[in-house]
């Protein structure tokens, strides 16, 4: 086989897919064929790069260069310019937004500078349907270390020396899980992982999966091998098709290599792993539910005791872990734990990955050493406020988690200082906000989705929830009470106290911490009647300023209730009668506020 | 054992005994509303869904607090913990759960016929509810009926015992949690009506419902108006567990036998004639157990013949076979059920002696049972125009209807059945609790077969609350295998056994499907989880049997009279025609009616 | 297809497989590598900058050089095609000219193993070509 010269690293993760990456995949192949260079340059399609803001991203090695943003039609420059003369495209490199300088790099992008990559090592660099890419990275070498020169017991202790937690969100420590299950005596164990990423707008699981599912195969089979199972299942959702089908590559290519299936790598050691489709529902990402659905029972949790370790999948000890901590795996058995658990702080180790949404510049994933803080994520990994705004809170932990505030940002993020700042770690989606923000709206758009997402079976959150959501649509409209407000705290606080999983039991997080760091806005929606972010468009009111309107009359032309009329007012200065919009009929679409020339309509 | 503190008093409960029962064993009455036990009766609901119970743990396995509240009937006692059952914080939990649960329920009680009987009721008068806090949607569901249940989901408070009762006890698989968040709710599958489902109108997801979300079927206003109509002569037959439960509705003890008295009772509320299914349970015995000897004298012979013999006297179960195990229609016997014997003799045979047309003659059952209600349609159960019993009536809604009419139970002397169709033996009555067909057919097979006289006349080996039982009988030499079973669950393990050949050889089988028999029938008085009241029950049953002169079914005298005068002999051409049915494929699952 | 069979067999096919990804794994820090860029230019490529840059890699790889190979546009030594630009870890980069297989050798023998300069060595005032 030829030696390439040259590797074009292009991202197919499902964001920058959606923006065309596989006809820049494709564009690649061609132009260079035409050009003869096929032989001389690799065209890969890698998974995710983290940077979604930018994508697609296409990244040429061993010039290090990363091109955002390119379009299919962009790639014959790329070819002709970069590849033929070596010359670099300058307006399809990153710009750095303070000094406007092209940066080519990565490293010296504000965005990567801060990030270990541990879990997203492979991440935007392998081809994730080549395993052989993998084993040239050192994939399944943690595997046959374990296999070859550790026992279980081994195992387990360096997982648990290594300090690694659940990444999932509840934050239990793996090596402790794992030891509880190998403790079980059983005829059938099962390694089980959870792949149903549910919180809305975080993807770390599925870019692990498509960028390097063999990682997850590995740390499956490792899992296995400490516990004493010989199947591994994997819960992911149906809504995951390009994960779903790398990971069946990665799977097959696993097995056609023998390091799945039968005698793995001439121990004797049997493993294998299967798929099962989730359709989505949230709290089948809580593990008893996770574990109900897998057997084709309604989705919903049970109380534990009895824990999965004991009795899980088809009633035999099941070990259920999450991507992400999977995806740790291979690399702390062949590191080490030592140098695995001096990443971090002293009760989270290691990194973990976020994504990074909302009102800030740099959206996308990214992985962070425990420790970080938000300020470091939001203003140098996240590039700040969009449009120079205020920051108003940060939103961790998906619809589990809880709003912080600008007085947190220097908190240094681990599981329990995020639980004891009234948040929690959750499974990584962070959300930036800023002044726009209504916090109050914002409770209710999580408080909806876990109303929506409840499997129902305890009265907290089958009606607590609803009635939580009900109190915060009267308290937008502008109909809530004071108390309306104490009765919001007292039922929040009943939930979180009684519901009988996980998801009951934080989903009134949201109002809480808004409650307690948003008082003043709550207060000011029920007893002013007022959203001083302008969101609670029932709170709006449009009203024309007769000094400042001329009486063009352009507002009520455009007006689709026809509530704006003329008066008998003329201002001083003008020569016609200003208008006045009845506020009773106003359906507060903003047409006339965009319709005026002359800046005399204001939303009150 | 192990030691906990529970509201400061300290006991000592064996390892593995929840939080719930500890309380009860100390005296502490925690309030549970999803949580339902039948003890001994292999029937738990324990979703730990509807959060009332919850309680405060001051102390856990690791010497600190519980950070959340603990489900008491779910949490299991651990050495050395400390709990509170009513502190503040638990009391408020407790109580905005039952506010949230009613803010989500109609609260019509004036109208609902749970009124009075009604476990939420209970609790929101124990709890000092006043007011419901939390306005909001409520969610309504459409209302649907079989011939037996009646569902208004409306007021479902998603405790799952239903659920549980359809698919863990019964097997039946009708019921399951449907939707997600708030509008879940126990439904059938795809929306479907429950009559077009697999429910097989046991009606025990009624008698578990803590509210009036599942409730029977009423046919009170049918009977009075038959009652009323001049033109009609209405008859009544009652069934053997009615006599040992419906004291209970008029404040008497548990197990307190009702017999004279219900005679009395109804024959106050004006029915021409007041009979007994226990005389027509004789008759079933004389031609079931016929059926049965004749089977075995086959077989004996090394004719093909299908072996194990099913009893048929259960209407829920034999929808279950219907539904579910089509292949196997040929081994239950073929006799009716005696409420279905009393309707073809009253029909043919009592009619023409009163003078009066089958169609004017008006037969009223009173069962224990909902699924009755149901199999008194069957198509094969009359001639086509005129059902042979034309409406059935629960224990429940004959005691309402004599509180409608001002008939006081206790206030009643003891009167006789009627005859010829009411005089019984021990051997009927004792159709009423589990295991008491299969003693009664034996008693008489064994003495038909035999030619002698029962050295000992009670089979222990049947009765009790066992849920599966097996037996070998000596029947002078050949060993008669029997089972008996109560709980679908359990009949559908037997009956996977047959379809795999029989392996533990069994020749007689009897099947009820509700807890320890009829007596645990979901027409019987509410008994909310207290087994105890089952029990007491089947004492009663017993105790019925053991006080009555005759008991065995082929002693009977009015018996021997009806085969000497109109059927000839059991098993006989007549009696082929009037007292044996034939089952049908309804493996789509409709209705018994379709 | 090749079966994993054992440890060993694994450690073989990454051995095998690893030189596959040097282009990228050692584009992650080429600041610890020989790092060579070669002018591609239309001139350059005449003058067979091509047919040396593969040779010096193979060679490269031969004498087991952590080397990374990038091409660049013209340099603007027309006249001294093909040429090269050479920058050891630790030192400023030095730019040759007129570079063929047997130059192309003594660079990496010579200057890159042994520190001892070749000829062929053009000046340059800058500090390095293309930042």
């Amino acid at each position: 086989m030829a030696k390439y010269k040259m590797h074009i690293l292009i991202c197919g993760g499902t964001g920058c897919k959606s923006s065309n990456s596989l006809q820049i995949i494709e564009n690649f192949h061609n132009i260079l064929a035409e050009k003869n260079l096929a032989d001389e340059v690799q065209v890969i399609k890698t998974g995710c790069f983290g940077f979604c803001e930018k994508g697609p991203i296409v990244k040429i090695m061993p010039d290090n260069t990363f091109y955002t943003q390119v379009t299919p039609e962009d790639v014959r420059r790329i070819v002709d310019e970069h590849i033929i003369k070596g010359r670099k495209v300058p307006d399809l490199l990153y710009t750095n937004p303070e000094n406007k300088e092209h940066v080519s790099d990565s490293k010296h992008m504000d965005f990567y500078k801060k990030q270990i990559r541990i879990a997203l090592r492979n991440c935007g660099f392998v081809d994730p349907e080549n395993i052989e890419e993998s084993i040239s990275r050192g994939g399944y070498e943690g595997l046959a270390k374990c296999l070859t020169e550790m026992t279980p017991e081994q195992v387990i202790a360096e997982m648990k020396a290594s300090g690694l937690r659940g990444r999932g969100g509840a934050g239990f420590p793996t090596g402790l899980k794992w030891e509880l299950c190998a403790k079980n005596k059983a005829d059938q164990k099962y390694v089980i992982c959870n792949a149903d990423e549910g919180d809305p707008g975080a993807f770390m699981d599925r870019s692990i999966l498509e960028g390097d599912p063999n990682s997850i195969v590995e740390a499956m089979a490792i899992c296995g091998y400490a516990i004493g199972a010989t199947k591994g299942l994997v819960y992911i959702r149906a809504e995951y098709p390009l994960a779903i089908d790398r990971l069946k590559i990665a799977i097959n290519q696993a097995r056609e290599y023998g390091l799945l299936g039968k005698d793995i790598l001439g121990t004797g050691f049997e493993f294998d792993i299967e798929l099962r489709y989730g359709a989505g529902a949230f709290v089948c990402g809580e593990e008893t539910a996770l574990i109900h659905s897998m057997e084709g029972q309604r989705g919903e949790p049970t109380l534990k005791p009895p824990f999965p370790a004991v009795s899980g999948y088809m009633g035999k000890p099941s070990n259920v872990n999450n991507v992400e901590t999977f995806a740790n795996v291979p690399v702390i058995i062949t590191k080490g734990a030592e140098w695995f658990s001096k990443i971090g702080t002293e009760k989270s180790k290691g990194t973990k990955v976020f994504a990074l949404a909302g009102q800030i510049n740099n959206v996308g994933l990214i992985e962070v050493p425990m420790g970080i803080t938000l300020r470091e994520i939001i203003y140098e990994i996240g590039g700040g406020i969009k449009d120079g705004r205020q920051f108003k809170a940060v939103q961790t932990g998906g619809p589990s988690g809880g709003c912080l505030t600008a007085k947190h940002l220097d908190t240094a993020i681990d599981y329990d200082s995020l639980v004891a700042a009234g948040s929690m770690m959750g499974s990584g989606g962070m959300v930036v906000m800023d002044e726009t923000s209504c916090m109050p709206a914002i409770a209710k758009f999580y408080l909806e989705f876990t109303c929506e997402e409840s499997c129902g079976k305890c009265t907290p959150c089958r009606v607590g929830n609803k009635r939580l959501c009900e109190l915060l649509e009267k308290i937008t409209n502008g109909t809530g009470t004071m108390e309306d407000l104490e009765s919001l705290r007292n039922l929040a606080a009943v939930i979180k106290d009684s519901a009988l999983c996980g998801l009951g039991q934080t989903s009134p997080n949201p109002v809480l911490s808004t409650l307690d760091n948003f008082w003043d806005e709550y207060v000011e929606h029920v007893v002013d009647k007022k959203c001083r972010a302008g969101v609670c468009k029932k709170l709006m009111q449009y009203v024309i300023d007769p000094e400042k309107c001329i009486g063009c009359g352009k507002c009520a032309k455009g007006c689709p209730v026809e509530t704006i009329q003329r008066t008998d007012y003329i201002a001083p200065g003008h020569k016609l009668a200003s208008f006045h919009i009845e506020a009773s009929k106003c359906i507060k679409c903003g047409a006339c506020i965009n319709n005026c020339k002359f800046g005399a309509i204001s939303i009150k | 054992m192990i030691n906990v503190t529970i509201d400061n008093k300290a006991i000592q409960v064996p390892e593995g005994t929840t939080i719930l029962k500890a309380a009860r064993m100390a005296g502490i009455d925690i309030p549970t509303l999803c949580y339902f036990e039948l003890d001994g009766m292999n029937f738990e609901n324990k979703p730990g869904g509807c959060r009332v119970c919850m309680v405060e743990v001051t102390k856990d396995f690791n010497g600190k607090p519980r950070r959340n509240l603990a489900p008491a009937c779910a949490t299991d006692c651990v050495e050395g913990m400390e709990v509170l059952t009513a502190s503040p914080r638990a009391l408020n939990a407790r109580k905005t759960v039952l506010e949230l649960i009613l803010s989500d329920h109609p609260n019509d009680c004036l109208q609902c016929e749970k009124s009075g009987d009604c476990e939420l009721q209970s609790l929101a008068a124990r709890m000092g509810i006043r007011e419901i806090p939390f306005k909001g949607e409520q969610t309504t569901y459409k209302k649907d009926t079989t011939l037996s249940v009646y569902r208004d989901m409306d007021k479902c408070v998603y405790c799952r015992r239903c659920e549980t009762m359809c698919n863990k006890f019964q097997t039946a698989g009708a019921l399951s949690g449907v939707n997600r968040g708030f509008p879940s709710v126990v439904a059938p599958a795809f929306e479907q009506k429950l009559g077009d489902s697999s429910c097989i109108n046991c009606g025990q997801c009624v008698q578990v419902c803590p509210v009036g979300a599942l409730t029977l079927v009423d046919n009170i206003k049918n009977v009075m108006d038959a009652l009323a109509d001049p033109t009609k002569k209405v008859v009544v037959q009652t069934a053997p567990a009615v006599r040992v439960a419906l004291g209970e509705e008029f404040g008497m003890q548990p197990g307190e036998i009702v017999t004279g008295k219900m005679a009395a009772a109804l024959r106050r509320l004006g029915f021409d004639r007041v009979f007994d299914t226990d005389w027509s349970a004789d008759l079933t015995i004389m031609e079931e157990g016929t059926e049965l000897l004749g089977r075995l004298k086959k077989a004996l012979a090394g004719e093909p013949v299908k072996l194990p013999m099913f009893t048929s006297c259960c209407p829920a179960w034999v929808a279950f076979y219907e539904k579910n195990f089509p292949d196997l229609l040929e081994y239950p016997s073929t006799a009716k059920s005696p409420q279905g014997m009393f309707g073809a003799v009253a029909k043919n045979f009592l009619a023409p002696k009163m003078g009066v047309k089958r169609e004017d003659l008006v037969v009223v059952s009173i069962m224990p049972c909902l699924a009755k209600k149901s199999e008194l349609a069957r198509q094969e159960l009359g001639n086509g125009t005129d059902q042979d019993v034309n409406f059935s009536l629960t224990t429940r809604e004959l005691a309402h209807m004599l509180k409608q009419c001002n008939i006081d139970l206790n206030q009643l002397p003891e009167e006789d059945f009627d005859n010829p169709l009411g005089q019984s033996t021990g051997a009927a009555v004792i159709f009423g609790a589990t295991g008491g067909v299969m003693e009664a057919a034996l008693r008489t097979a064994y003495e038909v077969h035999t030619g002698k006289t029962l050295p000992r006349i009670d089979f222990e080996e049947t009765r009790g609350f066992q849920g599966i039982k097996e037996a070998t009988i000596d029947f002078d030499g050949f060993p008669l295998k029997i089972a008996v079973a109560y709980s679908l669950a359990n009949a559908r393990k037997l009956m996977e056994q047959v379809r795999n050949g029989n392996p533990n050889g069994y020749h007689f089988i009897e099947v009820m499907a509700c807890p320890g028999g009829c007596i645990g029938g979901a027409g019987q008085p509410y008994h909310h989880g207290k087994s105890d009241i089952i029990r007491k029950r089947m004492e009663a049953i017993y105790r019925e049997d053991s006080g009555k002169p005759i008991r065995k079914s082929h002693e009977n005298p009015d018996i021997i009279a009806i085969y000497k005068e109109y059927y000839g002999e059991p098993c006989g051409h007549l009696s082929h025609e009037q007292l044996h049915t034939h089952y049908f494929d309804r493996s789509d699952k409709l209705e018994a009616t379709k | 297809m090749t079966k994993v069979k054992s440890l060993a067999d694994l450690k073989a096919m990454r051995e095998k497989l690893q030189s596959n990804l040097d282009v990228r794994e050692k584009a992650e820090h080429p600041e610890s590598l020989v790092q060579i860029k070669v002018a591609m230019a239309t001139c350059g490529i005449a003058a067979g900058a091509k047919q040396v840059m593969e040779h010096m890699m193979q060679k490269a790889e031969e004498l087991n050089i952590p080397a990374v190979f990038t091409q660049t546009g013209c340099m603007g030594y027309c006249h001294a095609e093909p040429t090269l630009e050479v920058r050891v870890p630790g030192k400023d980069p030095i730019v040759f000219g007129h570079v063929d297989n047997n130059r192309a050798d003594e660079i990496l023998t010579k200057y890159v193993q042994q520190g001892e300069l070749v000829e062929g060595i053009i000046p340059v005032n800058y500090e390095t070509i293309d930042k």
